[in-house]
């Protein structure tokens, strides 16, 4: 109980720190603040909008979700249903669980060093200039970062089932694939939502790999081979240098992205409530 | 499969047959020499001790043991004269002809109406979905009680209602024969009675075979019985089941042959 309300505390404290830090934006931007292109530092010029890289923060989450929820799903079942002998089951939970302790400046220098160079190499074959630094290479390395959080959360809710529902299934003469599109995946999916919502605010923070990788362009572009930028990744790369009024305008970005994760959570607790009454 | 021959007499057809059977998990013999007819149209049941090997045998009639992945018999199991176990026979067929309900009552998380639905949807049903479902529920004697909440979750039922569920959705696939492993111990005495009053009813259609531990019950219900009995033996386990003794209920209670069976039957046991 004390521990919740220190939790609490600390919640508020920190929201207060960075309302004060954004307040003296706020009142010069407004709300403008957040469909404005232009980001200015420049002394005597300056002008703060956050709109491409909202976009560019929520495109990367939703690119990387699109790839790591199949993935993480399937291999979850692969992982949790005896399509393989359990001890080779054991050990790829253990590789799965281990990709979610690769420090994220690891995953940004593998991109740089390995994904990059390949996908440069790919769009080459069909005469695609690739510049490397790109939304793509970013929501690539994304997908893998959050792929562990969706495997290791969809396999123990499917773990978690119980076992007489399984064999229900099957006593009632369902195939494999029937049982567990029909029966387990349902009986799961609170559980998995839930992986998937983490996943999503993991996503959405995610700093240090994607300052590497996305390109840091303050510009909304269609192409996934250009470059763009995230919230997180314009604080960890203007916060060093910003004085003045560029503080407060980064401290908006970031108030900005507590209230989108807000929202991502409440919604994500509302998709399961909603799921959870219907079974 | 109609069978249009009057039953006369004695003679009873032999639904599932068990001939010189083992069971293993992994290294562990678990059940040895099992040989059993199991008559068409009566009930069935298997009693005797924990541990010795009911349940086994009787997943092992519906090939649900295949799920387990150390599991392995050896012997014959034939339904209607044919080798259950035979390469080119479909385990999920085989499943859908002879159904299966737990001790612990296990409703899908999903509507009434889905969970009767679930079984005849997926071995491709065309009729009347609705009828069926209807049918399914009545003869589970639970119409009455849920037809005015069909939408909602199969959970929101009593144990007792929810192991009628489970009988309603295995009826639904159509099958011929019901096995039932302990049905009734995790219910309350009223609803186990309905249960019982049930598979008298069933047993008209159906060819049933209920393990149970309740001894009033098998004598209640059932036609037959087999005692199971396990034995201590050398190595891992440390012990393997076997069927004792097999005959008419009321011989198994009031006149068994061994010496074990009557010492269980009278409680006398262990
Ligand atoms: N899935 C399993 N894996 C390994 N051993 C099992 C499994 N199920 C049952 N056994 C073993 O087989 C023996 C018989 O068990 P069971 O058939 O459940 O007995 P009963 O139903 O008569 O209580 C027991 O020794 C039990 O430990
Ligand atoms: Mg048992």
């Amino acid at each position: 109980m004390g521990f919740a309300l220190f939790i609490l505390l600390l919640l508020v404290a920190i929201g207060l720190l960075i309302l004060t830090q954004a307040w003296p934006a706020m009142q010069e931007f407004g709300l403008s603040f957040l469909w404005t292109s232009s980001w200015n530092p420049v002394e005597g010029r300056e002008s703060f909008g956050v709109l491409p890289i909202i976009y560019g923060t929520l495109v990367s989450a939703a690119i990387a979700l699109l790839i790591a929820v199949p993935l993480g799903l399937g291999t979850a079942l692969f992982l949790s249903e005896n399509f393989i002998p359990l001890k080779i089951r054991t050990v790829l939970v253990f590789m799965v669980e281990l990709l979610a302790a690769i420090p994220s400046v690891v995953y940004g220098l593998w991109g740089i060093f390995v994904l990059i160079p390949a996908l440069r190499w790919f769009f080459d074959l069909f005469g695609i200039f690739f510049t490397g630094p790109s939304m793509l290479a970013a929501s690539l390395v994304l997908s893998i970062m959050i792929l562990p959080i969706i495997t290791a959360i969809s396999r123990d809710s499917l773990a978690a089932l119980p076992p007489e529902l399984r064999q229900g299934s099957y006593g009632l003469g369902a195939t494999r694939w029937g049982t567990i599109f029909r029966v387990l995946v349902p009986a799961a999916i609170s559980g998995i939502v839930g992986g998937v919502m983490l996943a999503l605010g993991r996503a959405m923070g995610e700093t240090m790999a994607v300052t590497m990788l996305i390109g840091n362009a303050n510009t909304i572009s269609l192409s996934l081979l250009d470059p763009s930028n995230t919230i997180a990744s314009l604080l960890a790369n203007q916060f060093a240098e910003a004085r003045g009024i560029q503080v407060a305008a980064l401290m908006y970005a970031a108030f900005v992205l507590v209230i989108l994760t807000l929202i991502v959570n409440i919604l994500a607790d509302w998709i399961v409530r909603k799921l959870q009454a219907k079974y | 499969m109609v069978d249009t021959m009057p039953m006369t007499g004695t003679a009873t057809d032999v639904v599932l047959r068990a001939k010189d059977c083992d069971m293993y998990y992994g290294s562990l013999k678990a059940v040895r020499d099992v040989s059993i007819d199991i008559p068409k149209n009566k009930i069935t049941a298997f009693i005797g001790p924990s541990g010795c090997g009911k349940s086994t045998v009787l997943r092992c009639f519906n090939r649900l043991n295949d799920l387990i992945e150390s599991f392995r018999l050896k012997g014959q199991m034939t339904y209607h004269g044919q080798d259950l176990y035979a390469s080119d026979v479909d385990p999920v067929e085989v499943r859908r002809r002879i159904g299966i309900l737990f001790q612990k009552p296990n409703p899908f998380p999903k509507s009434i109406y889905d969970n009767i639905a679930y079984g005849p949807r997926i071995s491709g049903f065309k009729g009347d979905m609705d009828e069926l479902v209807e049918t399914s529920l009545r003869r589970a004697v639970l119409w009455d009680e849920v037809k005015d909440k069909l939408p909602e979750s199969g959970f929101s039922l009593s144990g007792g209602q929810q192991q009628r569920l489970c009988i309603a959705r295995t009826i639904a696939v159509q099958p011929e024969v019901l096995l039932m492993d302990e049905p009734c111990s995790a219910l309350d005495p009223i609803s186990t009675l309905k249960i019982e009053e049930l598979m008298k009813e069933l047993v008209q259609n159906y060819t049933i075979i209920i393990v149970t531990h309740n001894m009033e019950q098998a004598t209640r219900v059932a036609d037959y019985t087999g005692f199971y009995n396990a034995q201590v033996v050398e190595g891992a386990g440390g012990k393997v089941g076997y069927l004792a003794e097999f005959g008419e209920t009321q011989k198994i209670f009031n006149d068994p042959t061994l010496e074990e069976t009557k010492d269980y039957v009278t409680g006398r046991f262990g």
